[in-house]
């Protein structure tokens, strides 16, 4: 053995190559529990954090869920939580993270189907070959590089160009928040248009479509599951993004839904708050109860987007739901 | 009825030709503003010296350090975990099996949690449940962990990224050819020697992306380290790993909007962007070529 070259002797398997393999083996199969580990440690210390809002009898002497829901005693719903008085109506906040979330969505979507419609079915490879990498430039943009933009540049801008009466609002906000929203739809629902095999195309073709009808009557229903896991994966960002709704919105806990007033978002108020809010007081607790919230909601949506994209990849190979399952290779 | 229909699709093609252009705007004038104002600032003395006059002069060479100590740390951590996660993945389980498939969701909704939860997930577990069991144990209650600092503020960032660089890794090793392990394994290696001589030097270069890739999310995040160690200003840099730091994004933050006069410190602020941007696209530029090459051996394969 000794005469081998030193690398070919180690092929050879010794009694100190089997604790190696498996040692090697235990620290890799046990890193993978460590991801599944830390999604449960998220829910467990943000849970844990927010679970007094509804069991601790000295949280519940200022604030408690039907209190959070409910109008005020003396009328109308607010969010005050460092007056004499803490008020903590969620409505406010709720509307606020709503009507931002719609402006987002409304932009965002309709423009990232559109290009990504158009660099599937209409593109030449060269533009197809330029968007990309402009979108991944895109995503790639810090959301506090976003939020600065918005609050400095396009609030600016809109006020100028609609003559709105307050600079930070739900539009400037919410086109603020599409910057964000746009990558993601785009990337997953050019994933699904593509996934669309040839033959579709080419049958629509032979049946003598025109490109923009085999688009929209074959092409686009054939990937509905991956464009409906667009939408979802995106509402899911809008709803939980924090650096750009905190920096543009105003941070007026206002009720309303008119789009040009100013607001405040779920996310946002954590943001803004958490550094002063007393550790262990009323207001933390509520604080992560809204982070918990917050978590609870975007794991839906994100648990329902990525049942979607795996109902398309069956249905584009054609499978059953168990053979698909295999992938990675 | 035919001109209908051409005008139709001649409408269809053009309209989602304009979302196209859209996007391409948005990166320009976005970019292009942040370059055209934030350029005349940058300077040597910019990014080496130390801010002055609240901020309003100077240099901000304290956030630009902090930001690289921050996501070195953050990197160390979070490479070794990712990779062995990939490597896991594609490598050791069985690919049908119920961890696997657990796994992948957990990864897939990891990276959907809003950035704000790693922050206050960072200060319940990693300040107050691991840094507060530390100074218990070891420092007799003597406030040394339990508090944020640039050790919890990384470590929240790489779980944060910790799916970016699963999912890079995974994408290198499947660029490896079957038929090297297998004539490995045919040889009589172990499983352990397979990977290491044969399998992870070829996916160096996805693991570097990961890294890279993960290393530009991680300089841009604000939120996960608001409660977790940055701090506004502080007069000296981070040496221990329980000290608070600067950090360039949450320096950007507080600037735009706790300053008491922005339109003075406008000029400062538009280079400190600038400066963040060049950090984070020189990062994922470096990452995209490093990919590129990647895909291209996949699909000689």
């Amino acid at each position: 053995m000794s005469s081998l070259p030193p690398a070919a002797e180690d092929l050879f398997l010794r009694p100190r190559s089997v604790l190696l393999e498996r040692i090697v083996e235990w620290t890799i199969r046990s890193s993978a529990f460590v991801v599944i580990a830390a999604l449960v440690l998220i829910f467990v210390f943000v849970g844990k954090e927010a679970l007094p809002i509804l069991t601790s009898s000295a949280v519940h002497e200022e604030v408690d869920l039907v209190r959070m829901v409910a109008p005020l005693e003396s009328g109308g719903f607010s969010w005050q939580p460092v007056s004499t008085v803490p008020k903590y109506s969620l409505l406010p906040l709720f509307l606020g993270t709503l009507k931002v979330t719609l402006v987002a969505l409304l932009f965002a979507i309709p423009v990232a189907l559109g290009a990504a419609i158009f660099t599937s079915e209409f593109a030449p490879q060269g533009i197809r070959e330029v968007l990309k990498p402009v979108v991944e430039l895109l995503a790639g943009i810090p959301s506090v590089v976003v939020g600065f933009f918005a609050l400095m540049v396009l609030a600016t801008w809109l006020q100028d160009a609609f003559g709105l009466l307050l600079r930070l609002n739900a539009i400037t906000a919410g086109l603020g928040l599409a910057v964000a929203v746009i990558p993601i739809v785009y990337t997953v629902a050019e994933d699904a248009l593509t996934a669309v095999p040839q033959v579709f195309r080419d049958g629509s073709f032979a049946l003598g479509a025109n490109r923009w009808q085999t688009a929209w009557r074959v092409v686009l229903p054939a990937a509905m599951p991956g464009v409906f896991a667009a939408c979802v994966l995106g509402a899911g960002r809008a709803f939980g993004e924090t650096m750009i709704v905190l920096m543009s919105s105003g941070n007026a806990p206002t009720v309303s839904l008119d789009p040009t007033e100013s607001f405040r978002s779920f996310s946002a108020t954590i943001a803004a708050e958490l550094g002063e809010a007393v550790h262990g007081g009323p207001h933390y607790h509520v604080l992560f109860f809204l982070g918990a919230f917050l978590f609870v909601v975007t794991f839906g949506l994100n648990l329902a987007g990525h049942w979607y994209v795996g109902r398309l990849r069956d249905k584009m190979q054609g499978k059953s739901r168990l053979a698909s399952r295999g992938g990675g290779r | 009825m035919s001109r209908w229909i051409r005008f139709v699709g001649w409408l269809f093609t053009s309209l989602t030709g304009l979302c196209c252009l859209m996007i391409l705007a948005m990166v320009v004038i976005i970019l292009g503003d942040i370059l055209v104002h934030g350029a005349p600032g940058l300077s040597w003395e910019f990014v080496s010296a130390e801010p002055r006059v609240g901020m309003t002069e100077g240099g901000i060479f304290p956030a630009i350090f902090g930001t690289v100590a921050l996501v070195l740390l953050m990197t160390a951590a979070v490479v070794p975990l990712g990779v062995a996660t990939a490597i896991y993945l594609h490598e050791y389980a069985a690919q049908d099996s119920r961890v696997v498939h657990l796994v992948r969701l957990a990864l897939q909704n990891l990276a959907g949690v809003p950035a704000i939860v790693f922050g206050l997930f960072g200060l319940g577990f990693f300040v107050q449940f691991a840094g507060g069991g530390l100074d218990a144990l070891f420092f007799g209650g003597r406030l040394a962990f339990g508090q944020p600092c640039i050790l919890w503020a990384a470590l929240t960032l790489a779980v944060l990224t910790l799916p970016t660089v699963v999912v890079a890794t995974e994408e290198s090793l499947r660029a490896v050819p079957k038929s090297y392990r297998e004539a490995a394994y045919s040889m009589g290696a172990t499983r352990w020697q397979v990977m290491r001589r044969v399998v992870l030097p070829q996916s160096v270069g996805g693991m570097l992306t990961g890294a890279i890739l993960a290393i530009s999310r991680g300089a841009g995040e604000v939120a996960p380290i608001m409660f977790t160690g940055a701090a506004y200003y502080l007069p000296y840099l981070p040496k221990k790993l329980n000290d608070q730091f600067m950090e360039l994004g949450y320096h950007i933050y507080v600037m735009t909007t706790q300053s008491p006069d922005v339109e003075a410190t406008l000029p400062i602020l538009y280079s400190t962007v600038l400066v963040l941007l060049l950090v984070t696209f020189g990062l994922n530029f470096t990452a995209v070529i490093v990919r590129s090459r990647i895909r291209r051996r996949l699909r000689q394969t």
